[in-house]
């Protein structure tokens, strides 16, 4: 639709802004320095690569990560923000082409009301798709719809010489498959293809009930398998017989629409002290939470949106956990070693007092497409803890029962797995690897999660 | 969706603010065309504004430097409009740079080429625009002015001194234009968190464009003249202009 007319004249190649920031994960446990570029149109995103100097970079979307995946301390960054534009739509097919920046937000709130659904809404819709591709998230549809990746048709990676290939299952397989859950360290998506998801109204009727313990969790989760959505909330301070009580939450797509919901959030303007989050006051909010439900269970129809983000309602809510911040603990635990595994894992935490409001389970289908992704068939497992000077010693032997049952740590949430857990967990490291060196020989996309991950 | 009843013509619609106002405009229902150089992005922001609301979008090429070439900008412009099914052109001009004081006084071509694009560049594509306006019957002009042209600083005073002539040009073509049922607006902005103030430390009340965006719409619907944005940059300028010389002669600002 452009109006022809001779190009008057050529446009210079622009040079690139970088600005000192501090960039954290969704954890904020801790700050990273760099140099940051904010590109606002294509091109700048190459240049931005290309003008680095040696020094070694990293895409950040919307920080929605709790630990390392996106901070890049003393090297550089490319915020993806205000790349966020979407470039096409064929209702026919329901595939999306957009631009990285683009968040699950923007794709609800254009296609929502068109009858679509982003594939695989993760629990907030502030992600932006290009991290959500990084992390091949999954949603509360996994067991039907697998993750992210499973719905990318293609994408476009700007590689570190500041040259773009489109990859696909048929085009360059194996970079495709390294870039889907590749944290970014195969270079920067700029654009990608996604198949969206239809649904027959902006509603779901979500049924809910409380589930008494571990054993009859897992049951639950097995018999809603016909269930288009579940996922399960689990008091993690209870134990002994209550091990595992928790509230099921299953929902499917109701056929009529309901009225939007007001925009207005909430939002948490400043860092409630430690001392507001004791083990006495989670206890008495999870207790009072999980008895809320009715015991014959109940059902509600809402908006698509107060069941797949819950928590977006309140803003800054991670700063509910004060000023040193908190790490979140997910793993996935094959289904035959499910009941032992998480048993010993809720014993720890509950051992340790360590836990908080925010535990989830969720049983998963099949495994994710990337050579990193982290689904696997099974249950998975998140726990949110407050940061304490003993944290790491916990996470450390959390790693350690995951890896006895052979399970497999989030890196999208994870600050604390060693390099050998890595190399156990993800068998196709590897091959991961190798793809990395041939798309990116100088090793030019480099995290602070990569680093610790001893991937260079 | 209503029916179209009014184009935005975005001068500089590659700008970060431009961008924030199309989407402003295009969710209230405006067709909107988007007018730079660099129009394969243009392109790629005029799609989103068709996906995200539906309403006729175009990027058109435009050069504020090309003198020559203003004329026939402004009567495409008004075909690209009427194609959208209405007579109503409106304008935001939202293109402008900001070297650094050093750099200018340090190349006095790159400070030519701002007073160029920010001055004779708006003052020559709005007048090649005001037989469409008037033609039409009026229409609404809002321009992105800055406090930065409100009292010279030693930062940006060679910047400052090309938003006062944008000043004191629009006074005149609003006065010009009035009786013709054009309306103008001056914005004068403090800090947007853009493209344009990216590399600079830290702005103090700098607003997001959406932001920034939401408040200039509602003034465009209502106001003419000039107005400060965000609002709370009324009292600080009214302070800083009340500040005497030889203080201000002291602050480095
Ligand atoms: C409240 C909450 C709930 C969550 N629930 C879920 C859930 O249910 N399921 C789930 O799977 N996840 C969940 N997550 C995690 C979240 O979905 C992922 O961390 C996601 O990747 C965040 O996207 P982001 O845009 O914030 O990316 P960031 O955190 O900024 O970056 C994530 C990774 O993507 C890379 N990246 C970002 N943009 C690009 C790009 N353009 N090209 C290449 N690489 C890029 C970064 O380098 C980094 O490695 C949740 C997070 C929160 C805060
Ligand atoms: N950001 C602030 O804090 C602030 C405050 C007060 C006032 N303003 C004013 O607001 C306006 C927009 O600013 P912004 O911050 O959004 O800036 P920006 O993102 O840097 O955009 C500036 C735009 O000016 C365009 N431009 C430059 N030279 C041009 C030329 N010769 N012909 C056509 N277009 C040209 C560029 O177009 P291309 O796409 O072709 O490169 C670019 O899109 C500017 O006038 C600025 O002075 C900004």
């Amino acid at each position: 639709m452009n109006l022809v007319l001779p190009r008057l004249n050529l446009h210079a190649a622009s040079d690139v802004a970088w600005r000192s920031v501090a960039l954290r994960g969704w954890g904020r446990l801790g700050s990273a320095p760099c140099q940051a570029a904010r590109p606002e149109r294509l091109r700048e995103v190459a240049d931005a690569v290309t003008s680095i100097n040696g020094r070694n970079i990293i895409a950040h979307g919307a920080g929605r990560s709790y630990g390392d995946a996106a901070l890049n301390g003393g090297g550089a960054a490319v915020l993806t923000a205000r790349l966020d534009r979407m470039l096409g739509f064929d209702a026919a097919t329901g595939v999306l082409v957009a631009e990285p920046g683009v968040t699950f937000a923007d794709v609800i709130r254009v296609f929502l009301p068109q009858g679509f659904l982003p594939p695989t809404p993760p629990g907030t819709a502030f992600a932006t798709l290009g991290g959500a591709v990084a992390n091949d998230v999954h949603g509360k549809n996994q067991h039907v719809a697998g993750c992210l990746g499973d719905h990318v048709a293609w994408l476009d990676l700007l590689l570190a010489d500041g040259s773009t290939r489109r990859l696909s299952p048929t085009q360059d397989a194996p970079a495709f498959h390294a870039t889907i859950g590749g944290i970014g360290l195969t270079g920067i998506i700029t654009a990608m293809a996604l198949r969206l998801l239809r649904v027959p109204s902006n509603a779901m009727r979500v049924r809910r009930r409380r589930v008494g313990g571990l054993d009859e969790y897992l049951d639950a989760f097995r018999a809603a398998r016909g269930a288009t959505w579940s996922v399960g909330w689990v008091d993690a301070l209870a134990g002994g017989a209550a091990l595992g009580r928790g509230v099921l939450e299953t929902a499917e797509h109701a056929a009529e629409s309901v009225a939007i919901p007001a925009a207005g959030t909430r939002s948490m303007p400043f860092d409630v002290p430690g001392l507001l989050l004791n083990p006495l006051s989670i206890r008495a909010f999870n207790a009072a939470y999980w008895r809320r439900v009715p015991a014959r269970g109940e059902e509600r129809t809402v908006h698509a949106n107060r069941f797949l983000f819950p928590l977006d309602g309140i803003g800054g809510w991670n700063r509910l956990y004060g000023a040193r911040g908190f790490h979140q603990f997910q793993c996935v635990l094959p289904e035959a070693e499910a009941p032992r595994g998480l048993r010993r894992l809720l014993e720890e935490v509950g051992r340790a007092g360590a836990a908080s409001f925010l535990a989830v389970l969720k049983w998963m289908g099949r495994p994710g497409l990337g050579m990193l992704s982290f689904a696997q068939p099974g249950f998975t497992l998140a726990l949110d803890m407050p940061a304490r000077p003993d944290s790491r010693a916990l996470l450390l032997r959390l790693e350690r029962i995951t890896r006895d049952h052979g399970g497999r740590l989030y890196l999208a949430k994870d600050s604390a797995l060693s390099p050998q857990g890595m190399a156990e967990m993800y068998p196709r490291l590897e091959a991961f690897q190798q793809v990395r060196a041939r798309l990116d020989p100088r090793g030019r996309f480099s995290s602070d999660m990569s680093r610790r991950l001893g991937l260079g | 969706m209503p029916a179209v009843t009014e184009t935005w013509l975005v001068l500089g619609g590659g700008s970060t603010i431009g961008r924030a106002f199309a989407q402003r405009a295009a969710a209230a229902g405006a067709a909107v065309l988007l007018a730079g150089r660099d129009v394969a992005e243009l392109e790629r922001s005029a799609a989103d504004l068709r996906l995200r609301h539906g309403v006729p979008a175009t990027s058109v090429l435009f050069d504020a430097l090309e003198l020559e070439a203003h004329r026939g900008f402004a009567r495409a412009c008004a075909t690209l409009a009427q194609g959208n099914g209405h007579r109503q052109l409106n304008l935001l001009l939202a293109f402008g740079i900001m070297p650094s004081q050093a750099e200018c006084e340090a190349d006095p071509l790159l400070a030519r080429r701002m007073v160029e694009t920010n001055v004779t560049g708006a003052a020559s594509v709005l007048t090649a625009l005001a037989p469409v306006l008037r033609g039409q019957g009026g229409g609404v002009v809002v321009a992105l002015g800055s406090v930065a042209g409100e009292r010279g600083r030693p930062r940006n005073h060679l910047y400052g001194a090309t938003k006062a002539a944008l000043a004191v040009f629009l006074q005149g073509y609003a006065a010009r234009h009035a009786r013709h049922g054009v309306r103008v607006l001056n914005l004068l902005a403090g800090p947007v968190d853009t493209a344009l103030t990216w590399p600079l430390p830290r702005l103090p009340f700098i607003a997001s464009p959406a932001a920034f965006a939401a408040q200039a719409w509602c003034q465009a619907r209502r106001r003419s003249g000039q107005v400060h944005l965000p609002r709370i940059w009324a009292p600080v300028m009214a302070a800083i202009r009340a500040v005497p010389d030889r203080v201000f002669n002291r602050l480095d600002l």
